[in-house]
């Protein structure tokens, strides 16, 4: 289904960066020289997640003659903003700088990163927001780069990859938590991982379609460790976004964790409440890919199962490959349900959306 | 309904359980700090012996890492799945979500955050007379 | 007044109307000593002296502890003697063989530590112990109960002998692979071993547990119990995944696949992604014949415990259909905590032929019991 006629608010997007230099004129001077010293610069820090290639992650008609996909602001507006008549488009940086080892590296140029989606993006196209591109090997740096960008209205959410070095729930994240709390940002758990584990615990897979696939179980995963820690009990305000997790894997694990927690509770005591209580309350789910089942039955069945009209966020992943044409809403949803996922849902989720308009009126 | 007597009120030591058939009823009768309480011996998840369960505390946290132990032997364990019940109302300790079909209200207690579950254990009334712990079924 | 006080009978005369098949039990040992028996000499000095290594930090107890006593067994099923639950045969057929007409208990023996022992030489031996251990204690005296060949999977030769030594041996129903290895099921460096199971007709029992020494998610190590049970679930859906998209059951079709101790509901969504993101990626795996969701349905089965429950009791049955009436077997898990009883699990009445197939047909059929 065509989403046009709602104005939608698309929720995640990737502009891309085709190697460092571009970041160059908005790092700080240290930086600058201790990159080009280095010939890093000239590195492409792609993510292994997303090899930009990859018939997924570059749908061929939105592939530019040269260069990566999603490289161009011309081109998301002629393929995404201006097809789909956008109301807001939240742009979500997939880069290797997030994972570097060196945290100072990785922070200065996460800060670079944020000052170039400010500059190149942000400020040519009044639809356009993002997400905080943080240090993801270091919570309190990143807790620092959240505060310094929050100060922009347009910047909306902090941006995580879904697996990291240690489970997102851990005790060692929550001076960000902290942080995102306070200012009413969102945390977007992107899919993606800093390939310090293996998918699984069973090893590391042979091929990227496995990777990828293995990405639905890797947010389980990742859920789990924040409701087991407390994360919701110690920011209850804290709301959590997947972003590009698939959508119904959800169900089936909505009923294991509960199934689990009323025997295990007593291990984490501060679990108070049922588990899907807490995600309906606190997580969203981007709409792409949905991992559709094959009939619209199906997908009636497991809409009514997610058991919440309010968890689903549009959302094209452009440039990814999910979907042909203008086809960006999945089939078979309840008329009733569309508008929300398309614009009430991602308002309600991202306060500073609205905001920001306001905001750039008053410097008008 | 009758009355019946399960035991001498030595016999049940506090912590323990004594587990008697009545009208072909597995009852399980538990002195809590000398206060008797009757539990039909059958879990409402999926009938394992409840009263063969663990007699603990009810283990709280009112924040993560913060640990408090209350209510010291006033909880039962299933013995199979681990669901937690109050051994004097029969109430079990888990949330009931919004979707089941239910037959109790869901009461919240005052100074208490827990809603309870609609798996309540079955209980039976108790009274203790003279020496003797006396059911009614 | 009414003095009447009588004893407890525990009544073990109950007859499920089913006969059911059980496609997960699991014996016990009453000391390790027990396996000395089926050792050589050699093994049995290794044995009690730098005793099993596997990869993790403690030598002898779970990386996540249980929450009930006996690494997570259920409380009642303590024998009289006061040994590990599963370890004694009368009390295992009081409790479960007899008390619910059991036509066949498939065995999973998740002790000795084969599996997952690093000295790849005592792994083989110790398989090798606990396949003759399982016959003497359990197989032999009550033939309902069905062996499972343990093999130490790193072990390529050792393990490929064994399970030609025990082929046609029907005592045994099915081979047990750990799910977590070092590598993914599916890598060809674990064909030769898969290819013996198929060419001597033994279905692969993936029986969830254990460590290989990686974290247990994607994205770290948990902290609790409460998140090591769930992530069982992820485990399963890997091997699922490495499975179908190195194309084992292109090169095996006739391999059956038993995922045990897993749940199920998450199977259908794993085929719906498993098929979308293939149709975008499919030149990476061109051996792929037919879409991945087509070799689950061929290739796999689940059992049933631990029993999903959907919010909506009603939802189990369409994801029964959607899994395949065909493909779910029942099982009880017995003596673990989270095992599931066979008259209760189901929280929603069966249509009597999915009865008769969950609970003993499709066993039958994947088994080739008689």
């Amino acid at each position: 289904m065509d989403p046009s006629p709602f104005q939608p608010i698309d929720c995640d997007l990737h502009p891309a960066i085709p190697t460092t230099r571009v970041l160059l004129p908005y790092l700080d001077a240290y930086w600058r020289e201790h990159i080009t010293r280095r010939g890093l610069e000239a590195d492409n820090l792609e993510l292994s997640s997303f090899p930009a290639n990859a018939p997924l992650n570059a749908r061929a008609d939105w592939r530019p003659e040269r260069g990566p996909a999603g490289a161009d602001i011309a081109l998301l507006r002629q393929h995404v903003l201006d097809t789909f008549h956008t109301r807001y488009a939240i742009l979500n940086v997939l880069n290797g700088a997030q994972i570097l080892h060196s945290e100072d590296l990785s922070a200065a140029l996460c800060r670079g990163i944020n000052r170039w989606i400010a500059a190149e993006w942000l400020d040519r196209d009044p639809r356009l927001r993002a997400s905080i591109t943080v240090p993801i090997r270091s919570p309190e740096l990143a807790a620092e780069e959240v505060e310094r960008c929050a100060e922009d209205k347009r910047f909306v959410q902090v941006l995580l990859l879904s697996q990291a070095e240690m489970p997102l729930g851990r005790r060692q994240y929550w001076p960000l938590y902290r942080v995102a709390e306070k200012l009413g940002l969102p945390i977007g758990i992107h899919a993606g991982s800093a390939q310090l584990h293996p998918p699984s615990a069973t090893g590391w897979f042979s091929y990227y379609l496995e990777d990828y696939v293995q990405q639905a179980q890797g947010f389980a995963g990742t859920l789990n460790s924040m409701l087991t820690e407390g994360v919701f009990v110690k920011f209850p305000k804290l709301k959590v976004v997947l972003i590009e997790s698939g959508v119904t894997w959800l169900p089936a694990y909505l009923w294991r964790i509960n199934k689990t927690w009323r025997g295990v509770r007593a291990e984490t005591p501060w679990q108070e409440r049922m588990p899907s209580e807490v995600i309906r309350e606190n997580v969203r789910l981007t709409t792409q890919p949905f991992d559709a089942p094959d009939t619209v039955s199906q997908v009636k069945t497991i809409l009514e199962e997610i058991g919440s009209d309010q968890m689903l966020l549009f959302s094209t992943d452009y440039p990814h490959w999910h979907f042909d044409g203008a086809d960006a809403v999945p089939e078979g949803l309840p008329p009733d349900l569309i508008r929300k996922i398309l614009v009430d849902n991602p308002l309600e989720t991202y306060p500073r959306l609205a905001q920001s308009d306001i905001a750039q009126s008053d410097l008008a | 309904m009758s009355r019946h007597i399960v035991a001498s009120v030595e016999e049940i030591a506090p912590g323990t359980c004594k587990v008697v058939t009545i009208k072909g009823r597995e009852i399980g009768v538990f002195n809590v700090n000398n206060e008797f309480f009757a539990l039909i011996n059958r879990c409402p998840h999926q009938g394992a012996p409840l009263c063969q369960g663990a007699i603990v505390s009810r283990l709280v946290a009112p924040s993560p890492g913060d640990y408090r132990l209350e209510r010291s032997g006033e909880m039962l364990r299933c013995p199979w799945h681990c669901w937690e019940f109050d051994i004097r109302t029969g109430q079990s300790w888990c949330d009931p979500g919004s979707v089941h079909a239910r037959t109790y209200a869901c009461d919240v207690e005052p100074g208490e955050a827990l809603a309870k579950g609609p798996f309540a254990a079955e209980t039976v009334p108790v009274e203790v007379e003279q020496k003797y712990v006396v059911v009614t079924v | 007044m009414n003095v009447t006080l009588l004893n407890p009978q525990i009544d073990t005369s109950y007859q499920s109307h089913l006969g059911f098949i059980d496609c997960d039990v699991h014996p016990y040992f009453k000391s390790p000593a027990e396996f000395d028996e089926f050792l050589p000499q050699k093994w049995r000095e290794h044995r009690a002296s730098i005793g099993g290594r596997s990869r993790q930090g403690l030598a002898k107890a779970s990386n996540y502890p249980r929450m009930s006593p006996g690494v997570g067994q259920r409380m009642d099923a303590w024998p009289p003697d006061g040994s590990h639950p599963g370890s004694d045969l009368p009390f295992m057929q009081l409790q479960l063989l007899d008390k619910f007409n059991v036509a066949y208990g498939l065995l999973a023996p998740l002790v000795g530590g084969s599996a997952a022992e690093r000295n790849i030489d005592f792994g083989a031996a110790m398989a090798t112990a606990v396949n003759d251990w399982q016959l003497a204690r359990f197989c032999d005296p009550d033939p309902r109960l069905k062996g499972a060949v343990q093999i130490n999977i790193e072990h390529q030769q050792a393990a490929i002998a064994e399970i030609e030594a025990r082929a046609g041996d029907r005592r045994f129903a099915q081979v047990n692979i750990p799910p977590r290895s070092i590598e993914p099921l599916g890598r060809r460096r674990y064909w030769p071993i898969l290819e013996a199971c198929a060419a001597n007709n033994f279905p692969v029992s993936l029986h969830l547990g254990g460590t290989a020494g990686h974290a247990s998610t994607g994205g770290g190590v948990v902290s609790f119990y409460h998140d090591e049970h769930p992530s069982y679930v992820q485990s399963m859906a890997a091997l699922v995944t490495s499975l179908v998209c190195e194309g084992v059951f292109e090169h095996l079709p006739n391999l059956k696949v038993v995922l045990v101790e897993g749940g199920f509901a998450w199977l259908p969504a794993l085929c719906w992604r498993l098929d979308n993101t293939w149709k975008a990626l499919k030149a990476e795996v061109p051996f792929l014949r037919q879409k991945p969701s087509e070799y689950v349905r061929q290739n796999i089965w689940v059992t049933t415990q631990p029993i999903e429950e959907p919010e909506r009791p009603a939802d189990m049955l369409s994801t029964l259909e959607w899994i395949g009436i065909d493909r779910v077997m029942f099982s009880t898990d017995y003596p673990h905590w989270d095992q599931d009883d066979p008259r209760f699990a189901f929280k929603v009445p069966l249509p009597e032929d999915w009865k008769r197939k969950i609970y003993h047909d499709n066993a039958m059929a994947v088994y080739g019991f008689e």
